[in-house]
């Protein structure tokens, strides 16, 4: 099974937060008390992302893809955390180079190596500034769960949604 | 068309996600230049396991151990920005 459940709980608008681990920590319980991840999910992917930063620069919005371990997770999913105020993550690959990341995608991965297609589809919104630019201004959380699920193919979702 | 069957090595943190973006993208640009590679995914903490067989490392991480071959960022496989240099880089380095 290779689903990667996603929908409107998993969507936060305007997340408050003052640093990328407040922002991280945030996301985490709301998977957790969806019943997709860990308890340990949380720390695990704060820990990660000191290590193996996840901000992207994109000529748009700065994004950052949080992720971590697969035994942490339950069933895969994905939310996605548009920042009131956005703050700063590492740059993936470098060692202080930081962005300012405004969209943030968080990927609870419960198989490797088997969301190829939907990882191409999310790095393309990437490389779309009008995509970025929607995601990032949409103030209707349904509208951006439409949005995303037709951008990264994600269809079937749970319950007769 | 080159025949010297090169290693790659492509890492990321955890092995799951940036990885699997990377692999597939390099397996489409060997084909493209019908180059023959090996090509393996691992976590960053893995590689150096496959050090002796590897001709080339292509990760998202950062790479604080020093290795005898090339070690290129492929941020670019995911952003799009700066990736026909990437390509470049890569090609110059697995058709040296």
């Amino acid at each position: 099974m290779n689903h990667v459940n996603f929908d409107e709980t998993l969507i936060i608008r305007n997340l408050n937060g003052e640093s990328s681990s407040e922002v991280l920590e945030y996301m985490a319980a709301n998977l957790c008390k969806q019943g997709y991840v860990r308890e340990s999910y949380a720390n695990a992917v704060i820990a990660r992302e000191e290590k193996f930063a996840t901000g992207l620069p994109t000529n748009g919005y700065g994004v950052a893809i949080p992720h971590t371990d697969i035994e942490h997770v339950y069933k895969s999913a994905i939310s996605f955390a548009v920042l009131k105020n956005p703050v700063e993550f590492g740059v993936m690959g470098e060692e202080f180079e930081k962005v300012s990341v405004k969209l943030v995608f968080m990927l609870a991965m419960h198989d490797s190596h088997s969301q190829l297609k939907m990882l191409q589809n999310l790095m393309a919104i990437f490389q779309n500034e009008e995509d970025l630019q929607y995601l990032a201004t949409e103030g209707c959380e349904s509208k951006l769960r439409n949005k995303l699920v037709e951008k990264l193919n994600l269809t079937a979702m749970k319950g007769g949604e | 068309m080159i025949n010297g069957r090169k290693t790659v090595l492509v890492a990321c943190g955890a092995g799951i996600a940036t990885s699997t973006v990377v692999c597939d993208a390099l397996e489409s640009m060997c084909k493209d230049n019908k180059l023959q590679c090996k090509i393996i995914q691992c976590k960053i903490t893995e590689v150096p396991s496959y050090a002796d067989q590897a001709d080339l490392l292509v990760t998202t991480t950062i790479v604080k151990t020093e290795y005898p071959f090339p070690v290129i960022n492929a941020r670019a496989f995911l952003t799009g920005i700066g990736l026909d240099k990437l390509k470049g880089e890569i090609l110059e380095a697995i058709m040296k």
